[in-house]
């Protein structure tokens, strides 16, 4: 019995398992392993450009190598207000774009919802299509569009108004962010809506409310799901968006992925750069569990 | 009226209707949904829609409701004119045929529901709501999601919705066309009982004709955007005033022939029909119900007897219904009741049979 389930159903199950767990460590546990042990070495002029690293031929001193690493970098994080100013700058960021898709990718969604529905695969082929061309392209098209004499200043000097200075301010960051990531936010509300029974409308109003009414009391409720999750997939990534910030901000836009290459590349501090990389990701845990959560309870209901 | 007076404030031409259609069309684009139509619906009534799919009939609930807008003509109700009412003001509920319950609402709430948006006090809503929860049974369920309930249970809280506001007139969109056949016969009872408790006016849309005979005062048989027939369920059914509604209500064989006012001609070389009518005389049919029809293997004597073979028995059960084929090639179904065991039953398949009827069981139709 017992070699029965051995190579039964049971071992295949097993196995089957494997392959997420295993992509897991070697792709995301790993690397973090690695990263974390940088975020506690000191930097150096060397290569790598760190120390102490370990010394694989000489197991015996890799107690001394352990003995090491500090925590000076994390403290260094506190101590500097540029770092701390920069996340919270991100996540300020963040939310507003996330607020912003969210007003814009609504009643897009909603509009195509209600459209005939032979227009509809038309109209998620035009949200879906930017994805055709490559993400720095569109960003460097905003350049063309927003810089002072690009396109948008002269289709206003031609109606006669003054031209305005958008590009390096937050203005275009908010601009590139929400253009980048509106499609996150219109798919998952668009799927929640095209979903809806349209008679669940009719019968709210045929037991008294207004259209008004009756949107904030079915149509918005029933779309809870979809708005979750267009939030969580546009406010996570922007947070450690570099990008955007780096082609569109000025010297004032502070946002922590411009941070992080910064310190990984113009100052060679890799410790430091891994410590804030380290960081970034238990401030985006946060959200991402919260995700996590909202989806299950989803399923479950 | 007394009490043992049957309900039938049709008949009394002083009676004024709680609905009245007048002459309402309805188009859309090109399509004729609503064809002129003129109906009258008293206060009391459990009154049916019947007719095929696309006949017109839930459009000309929904005008009611006030999800369509007439192209010409009026809808009164209760004396005021409904042009220009939205449908969130008027005494009117429907309960959807796929009973529309908010899914991310539990059963007190969906019940709630009209109650809150009238801004009525917080003890009256919950005493109502436990009335109507009383009303369909549902008491233990009323902190239940609707996805947690079975399909009866969600039909009855959608009823027990739509009645929550009392509403001068409850409309029912095929309220019980996702349930299966035994819980829809109960329902159907369930539904007259409670329309009996309420007293609201209902207004039934089915294309069961089995379900609107149960429970409705009234039928009004559509076809194309037009009502062919407005009748009781028995007049419809024994006295329906064409081939189309004698087909739609029940099951009929219909003999064409030339009508002389007293028999009908209906084959060279066969005797005529004799039936009692005050019909036109010129070409007509002669509508038989099979259950009126004998069926024997000696010729009977009887006004009407027609020679025939029998080629299919279909055998329900309760009843048996012979197809035979007449003189002329026709088939006739003759149906009859399996009051003896089936060894006992002399009648099968080939046998040379005669088909008897009285001369009051058929109706000459001219349409």
């Amino acid at each position: 019995m017992d070699g029965h389930r051995w190579f039964g159903v049971d071992r295949m199950k097993r196995i089957v398992l494997w392959p997420p767990y295993v992509w897991l460590l070697i792709l995301f546990l790993l690397p973090f392993a690695l990263v974390f042990k940088i975020a506690l070495s000191d930097m150096a002029i060397a290569i790598p450009p760190y120390t102490p690293t370990f010394d694989l031929t000489d197991p015996g001193s890799w107690g001394a190598t352990i003995a090491a690493f500090d925590f000076e970098n994390f403290q260094w994080l506190l101590d500097d207000a540029l770092y701390y100013t920069a996340y919270l700058s991100s996540l300020r960021i963040a939310f507003f774009s996330t607020v912003l898709a969210l007003l814009i990718g609504y009643p897009m969604a909603y509009a195509m919802a209600r459209a005939p529905v032979q227009w509809r695969p038309v109209l998620m082929m035009l949200v879906i299509l930017p994805f055709w061309s490559s993400f720095l392209i569109r960003i460097y098209a905003w350049i063309g569009i927003l810089s002072n004499e690009g396109f948008l200043n002269m289709v206003l000097g031609w109606v006669g108004i003054p031209p305005l200075a958008i590009i390096n301010t937050n203005t275009a960051v908010y601009i590139g962010l929400v253009y980048a990531y509106l499609p996150f936010m219109i798919l998952p509300i668009y799927a929640s809506l095209d979903r809806l029974d349209p008679s669940l409308l009719e019968a709210a109003e045929d037991l008294g409310c207004s259209r008004a009414e009756a949107f904030w009391r079915i149509t918005v409720p029933l779309s809870k799901a979809g708005i979750l999750a267009g939030c969580f997939l546009v406010f996570i990534p922007v947070v450690g968006e570099y990008i955007v910030p780096s082609l569109l901000g000025g010297s004032n836009t502070l946002m922590i992925g411009k941070v992080l290459v910064e310190e990984f590349f113009n100052n060679r501090d890799w410790p430091v750069a891994s410590a804030v990389a380290v960081v970034l990701l238990f401030v985006l845990v946060i959200p991402i569990v919260l995700f996590q959560r909202s989806a299950e309870r989803g399923d479950s209901a | 009226m007394s009490d043992n007076a049957p309900f039938a404030p049709w008949d009394d031409p002083g009676a004024t209707p709680l609905i009245s259609y007048k002459s309402v069309t309805k188009e859309f684009g090109n399509f004729t949904a609503i064809d002129a139509i003129d109906l009258d619906i008293f206060a009391g009534e459990f009154f049916a829609l019947l007719g095929p799919s696309g006949c017109g009939k839930t459009t000309l609930m929904r005008m009611l409701a006030g999800f369509e807008a007439p192209t010409a003509g009026q809808i009164v109700l209760a004396g005021q004119d409904l042009a220009g009412v939205p449908a969130n003001q008027r005494p009117v509920n429907m309960m959807f045929q796929s009973y529309a319950l908010f899914p991310h609402m539990n059963v007190w709430d969906n019940i709630a529901f009209g109650l809150r948006r009238d801004g009525l006090p917080k003890d009256q809503i919950a005493a109502r709501v436990e009335d109507m929860l009383r009303l369909v049974q549902l008491q233990k369920f009323a902190k239940r999601k609707p996805d947690a309930i079975s399909g009866g249970q969600r039909q009855r809280v959608a009823l027990a919705r739509s009645l929550a506001k009392a509403p001068k007139v409850l409309l029912l969109d095929e309220p019980l066309g996702a349930l299966d056949k035994k819980l829809r016969q109960e329902t159907q009872f369930e539904l007259v009982d409670i329309q009996e408790k309420t007293g609201t006016t209902f207004m039934i849309v089915t294309h069961d004709q089995e379900e609107a005979m149960t429970v409705s005062t009234r039928i009004a048989v559509m076809d194309e955007g037009v009502i062919k027939q407005i009748d009781t369920p028995a007049t419809l059914y024994e006295a329906p005033n064409s081939r189309y509604v004698a087909d739609f209500v029940g099951d009929v064989n219909l003999i064409e022939g030339d009508w002389r006012g007293d028999a009908l001609h209906w084959a060279d070389g066969q005797a005529p029909l004799a039936v009692t009518s005050d019909a036109a005389p010129g070409q007509a049919w002669l509508a038989l119900r099979p259950e009126k029809i004998a069926i024997s293997k000696d010729k009977p004597d009887a006004a009407n007897t027609v020679p025939g073979q029998v080629i299919d028995i279909a055998y329900l059960g309760n009843l048996s219904t012979y197809v035979v084929e007449i003189p002329g090639g026709q088939k006739i179904r003759a149906q009859a009741t399996n009051a003896r065991r089936l060894s006992r039953r002399d009648i099968t398949w080939e046998d040379k049979v005669w088909l008897s009827w009285t001369a009051t069981a058929g109706l000459v139709l001219t349409e």
